[in-house]
């Protein structure tokens, strides 16, 4: 009671109550993360002059970099890494496209339908509780060792978070925005791309996001287990000859390659989802 | 049922009015007779004329206003609205809900104009939106035409869904608790607005609120609803002048009003 009531304890430095920020709060955020880094990279090498573990399982982090600067002198001089990043860029892509192809098709029929909710999605989530990598061999033996075979894992992989999404996307919408199109008389096809679609956005996007995550798994799990020329075998013959510099620059070069089709995801979502604040901010970097 | 004193000397004198609504043994059941929402209602609507409907939550108000508006079928009776039977949504009525259900990814105009978009295609939405801002204009929304939806207060998305209901020059408004989830300064001012606009545009109106002197204020008649299954347990004509003002929500004639209508509804929750 007394604390209060007193003028001069209200004023005094240590009981005024403000807003003020934790340390942590007031280093900027990229100094933090610089900094983490640093801290990072710190204990590698120390990890490294104590010869805690072995050098050819675990590389100083100067001799990785000095690996990074070969090979991205490598891929910018037009070299045969290029071709093979090249290759992997095409299964990515292509693997992406087919798996929004498949999988908005099979989302809409799943969220749009009785038939695709009671029929079809049953049998989807029976797929998708299987792992998909071991589809691998039966792809290979069914189209060969060339790209296909590696486009059509990642596209398997890939499609099942867009069905999932663009179906769950479709159940967004409540009963108000349901009743208020109902009451305007609005057609099927115009609630859909009008309402249902467009509040279902976030969602799909969300899909979209985890698809970009596997379609990389799946280009580069299908490289490992079907050959081809892309750059999991490169990864691949690096880790037979126990070259592990090569093999974590190629895989930093491979998560640059993740990092470009995911924020490809990201930019088209601001511009189609500029509405929605919550699915803006979040992912790798922000 | 009705209070044949009342009925006598309507201080609107509309009793020449044609009628524009008119339901006959309306009845409404849900899942195959299990629930019987509704008994039987009739009910006649003159053309400009203000109704509200109040009853006790679940008695069927919602289920009636769905009916009226073609939303869903009724179980038996005929529902005749300008002289052509409701078989399906309209666009001569227009209807509002509790919530405003703007869609964020449209500005205020857009959102406005989507009736007519949905409608007659988006060319005539463009078209209309000269209207629109008019519209915008009358409730006091001029210069949020741009502006999207998450920048308005909840009283200007109910007024912007006012203007929506508006674009389409519906000849029957059917209000749904417009404004039942805004604070009590909101809504008394936003229930002098429908007023205003409805003496304006010479609207028929139909709402449904749980609000005795909101019922009273605004309207011609009052419709009494028993719980369910609803039917009207009286009909009550409110003889007060237009335009009515807030002021007369301390006028001892508003007070015996509520106090008839409270007391019917009290006898109907213990019967
Ligand atoms: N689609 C429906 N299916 C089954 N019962 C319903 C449905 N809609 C409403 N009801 C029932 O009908 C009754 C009246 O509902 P409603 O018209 O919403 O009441 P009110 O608007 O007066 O609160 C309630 O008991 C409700 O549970
Ligand atoms: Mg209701």
């Amino acid at each position: 009671m007394t604390e209060y009531s007193s003028v001069d304890a209200a004023e005094a430095p240590d009981t005024v109550w403000s807003e003020r920020a934790s340390l942590i709060d007031r280093v900027p955020r990229s100094l933090a993360m610089v900094l983490l880094f640093a801290a990072f990279i710190g204990v590698w090498q120390l990890v490294h002059v104590l010869r805690l573990v072995s050098p050819i399982i675990l590389p100083s982090p100067f001799e990785v970099a000095e690996d990074i600067v070969f090979v991205g002198t490598n891929l910018l001089s037009g070299g045969y890494m290029l071709g093979a990043l090249w290759i992997t860029v095409k299964e990515v892509i292509l693997g992406f496209i087919i798996a929004m192809a498949i999988g908005f098709s099979l989302g809409l029929l799943v969220g749009e339908t009785g038939f695709g909710e009671r029929v079809v999605l049953p049998y989807l989530v029976a797929i998708d509780t299987m792992p998909k990598v071991a589809f691998a061999p039966l792809f290979v033996a069914w189209l060969g060792f060339g790209i296909s075979s590696k486009v059509a894992l990642a596209a398997f992989i890939a499609t099942f978070p867009i069905v999932v999404a663009t179906a769950a996307g479709l159940h967004v919408a409540n009963e108000n925005e349901r009743m208020l199109f109902k009451t305007l008389g609005a057609s099927r096809w115009q609630t859909l791309f009008r309402m249902k679609l467009p509040t279902g956005l976030p969602q799909i996007f969300t899909g979209l996001k985890i698809a970009a995550v596997g379609v990389m798994a799946g280009a580069i799990t299908g490289e490992f287990l079907g050959g081809g020329k892309g750059f999991g075998e490169l990864i691949r013959v690096a880790a037979s000859q126990l070259d592990t510099p090569r093999i974590f620059s190629l895989i930093i070069f491979l998560s640059l390659l993740g990092l470009a089709l995911f924020w490809s995801v990201v930019w088209v979502e601001r511009r189609f989802v500029f509405w929605h604040k919550t699915s803006v901010a979040g992912g790798p970097g922000l | 049922m009705r209070l044949a004193a009342v009925e006598t000397d309507r201080a609107v004198g509309d009793a020449g009015r044609p009628t524009v609504y008119e339901l006959r043994q309306v009845t409404k059941s849900y899942g195959r007779g299990a629930i019987r929402a509704l008994d039987t209602v009739d009910l006649q609507l003159k053309s400009g004329s203000f109704s509200a409907i109040i009853g006790p939550s679940g008695c069927g108000k919602s289920t009636l206003l769905k009916i009226m508006a073609g939303l869903v079928p009724p179980t038996s009776g005929r529902v005749v609205l300008n002289g052509t039977p409701v078989m399906g949504p309209r666009r001569d009525i227009g209807m509002m809900f509790q919530q405003a259900t703007l869609f964020p990814w449209r500005t205020t105009i857009e959102n406005v104009v989507l009736p007519i978009e949905i409608r007659d295609g988006a060319t005539a939405a463009k078209a209309a939106h000269g209207r629109a801002r008019a519209l915008l204009e009358l409730v006091g929304l001029g210069g949020f035409e741009t502006v999207y939806p998450d920048k308005l207060s909840g009283g200007m998305a109910q007024r912007a869904a006012i203007c929506r209901m508006l674009v389409t020059e519906p000849a029957m408004l059917l209000l749904d608790e417009p404004f039942s989830a805004l604070d009590e300064l909101s809504r008394d001012f936003m229930n002098m607005e429908l007023q205003r606009i409805c003496l304006e545009k010479d609207a028929t109106a139909f709402l449904v609120t749980h609000s005795i002197p909101e019922a009273v204020i605004l309207s011609d008649t009052v419709y009494v609803m028993s719980p369910r299954p609803g039917r009207f347990v009286e009909i009550i004509d409110i003889d007060l002048p237009r335009p009515r003002t807030l002021d007369m929500l301390t006028d001892p004639r508003l007070g015996a009003y509520v106090r008839r209508i409270r007391s019917l509804l009290d006898e109907g929750a213990f019967q």
